[in-house]
């Protein structure tokens, strides 16, 4: 079948806009989380929503409204008890990340029945994308660029040198808080995409793949929104046609192409060698 | 005696409950350069981060005559990640930043202040690299270059002799002079015994704050049983030995 006949089913068009949306999103939170080496943070963020997710099932309410509410909690707690160093930051993390999966599974137990989409949850599901969800994304896109377009500098000074930044007169604190909840929103819609346990993939391979050809953080966002779009619509495709789930082909497609970079560049660093 | 451009009096300061600093006095004047000297954990950075209001002292009174912004900053090298996906002009821009600004695009103003501070510290070849692939003196050149370019009335620098060879360090003692006819310059040493002739005056700290003024280098007054350290040279080697702290 071809391409453009797929993009006339509903569930498929709503896929790729995902796709198109979420590469957006997670080319620029992830470089901003890679950047500040704040991967093991972002991952206790994803793992606490768990806990939001299992409550709503239990209650009934959406899964994604506690999986927000769980995240943004998270988040900030870590980003305050970090600054006041009460507790070690990756002893707190591992905490979050572990009591949030508790939660869930505690709840999701006490829940009467089949809780129906608790694989989607965990390892995603790109194709069942509803409406509602991509409104959100879009929503959440467009807060993000904007945020970035207008802020670029502040937030790159911020990330790089805090207490230099603070020396010139810029408010380090809101700038954090601000990015730590996008970054946990960021978090939340993504999970629709890849799940609960291979999201932090969405938000640092493909940024991984630009830093193998330039360590220019505006350029490593541009590359990483592009690689992780075609990361993301390949493995759609892949998953369709062999009918795999679609967060591992998505996620298997982001390490071919991050394979075929470093292998690109270990082939052309070679060559300059030799030419020497 | 001028206003000074800093005061602080009777600072008491520290982190987590530990006192770092303990009733210090202690002003900084137009065309100073200041040594301080003292033992690691003796509160060296606890002063600048006083100075520069990254920290609030728990006691004491600063007074400031001069703009927060008029006081360039050098920090450790371990503070920032120096792997961070950043160019060298950008991080040399960061120094003109005042607050919010919501101007995204550089001017060429700017752009041009950027290389002319470059050009000073000597690093303007490396404008657009990366600065993970810098090496230990271009990148103390180029934090340099990033506290400068706002011209400070005072500039602060934190152990900027670490990880650098001796040549860069002869080298950058020499910008500092020529950057100290029109600032004064506060620079912190881990390097207790060695110090350039170049610094005009020289603070101890161990928690309390001991100042000597330069009017107390006098070879006369020497008196070699008082040196706390014990120094065998040759020849004409340029050295100047401090007074006892009377209160210890």
């Amino acid at each position: 079948m071809e391409i453009f006949q797929l993009l006339e089913y509903d569930f498929f068009r709503n896929a790729f806009l995902a796709a198109f949306l979420m590469s957006i999103t997670c080319g620029i939170i992830g470089t901003y989380i890679v950047a500040r080496r704040m991967v093991f943070i972002s991952g206790g963020i994803t793992h606490a929503s768990f806990g939001g997710v299992g409550i709503s099932y239990f209650f009934g309410w959406p899964p994604m409204a506690g999986a927000a509410v769980f995240a943004l909690i998270a988040a900030i707690t870590t980003e305050n008890l970090t600054r006041k160093k009460v507790i070690r930051n990756d002893s707190l993390i591992a905490v979050m990340w572990s009591l949030g999966m508790a939660i869930g599974i505690i709840f999701i137990y006490l829940t009467p029945g089949y809780a129906p989409n608790l694989m989607s949850f965990l390892f995603g599901s790109i194709i069942t994308v509803t409406t509602t969800d991509l409104i959100l994304m879009l929503a959440l896109t467009l807060v993000v660029m904007l945020f970035f377009i207008l802020f670029y500098r502040i937030i790159l000074f911020v990330s790089f040198d805090e207490q230099f930044a603070k020396t010139r007169g810029i408010p380090v604190m809101l700038v954090n808080y601000t990015l730590i909840i996008l970054v946990a929103l960021t978090i939340v819609l993504s999970i629709r995409v890849a799940g609960i346990i291979l999201v932090l993939s969405l938000l640092t391979i493909p940024q991984n793949a630009a830093n193998l050809f330039t360590s220019n953080f505006s350029r490593i966002i541009i590359w990483s929104v592009i690689l992780g779009f075609i990361g993301a619509f390949s493995g759609l495709l892949v998953s369709y046609y062999l009918n795999i789930p679609s967060g591992a082909t998505i996620i298997f497609s982001l390490v071919t192409i991050y394979v075929l970079g470093r292998a690109i560049k270990a082939i052309s660093s070679q060559r300059r060698i030799l030419s020497k | 005696m001028d206003q000074p451009l800093i005061s602080l009096s009777n600072i008491d300061a520290g982190y987590n409950g530990k006192t770092a600093l303990k009733g210090v006095n202690f002003e900084i004047f137009k065309g100073d350069f200041i040594g301080v000297i003292g033992p690691n954990g003796g509160g060296k950075t606890t002063l600048l981060r006083v100075i520069l209001e990254l920290i609030k002292p728990s006691k004491g009174k600063i007074k400031r005559y001069i703009e927060k912004s008029d006081i360039g900053y050098l920090p450790q090298v371990n503070q920032f990640d120096d792997k961070f996906p950043i160019t060298v002009s950008d991080v040399v821009l960061s120094g003109m930043t005042k607050g919010i600004n919501l101007k995204r695009k550089r001017n060429a103003s700017a752009e041009k202040r950027v290389e002319e501070t470059l050009n000073r510290v000597g690093v303007d070849a490396l404008k657009n690299r990366p600065i993970g692939e810098l090496s230990g003196g271009e990148l103390q050149r180029t934090m340099l270059a990033r506290a400068i370019i706002s011209v400070p009335e005072l500039l602060v620098l934190d152990e900027p002799n670490t990880y650098v060879d001796n040549r860069f360090e002869q080298e950058l003692y020499r910008i500092l002079k020529e950057l100290n006819e029109t600032m004064a310059i506060l620079l912190v040493s881990h390097d207790v015994g060695t110090i350039s002739p170049y610094i005009k005056t020289i603070a101890c700290i161990n928690k309390s704050l001991h100042y000597h003024p330069s009017n107390e280098i006098s070879i006369d007054q020497l008196k070699v049983y008082n040196c706390p350290i014990e120094m065998v040279t040759h020849g004409t080697v340029p050295h100047r030995v401090i007074g006892e702290h009377k209160s210890d």
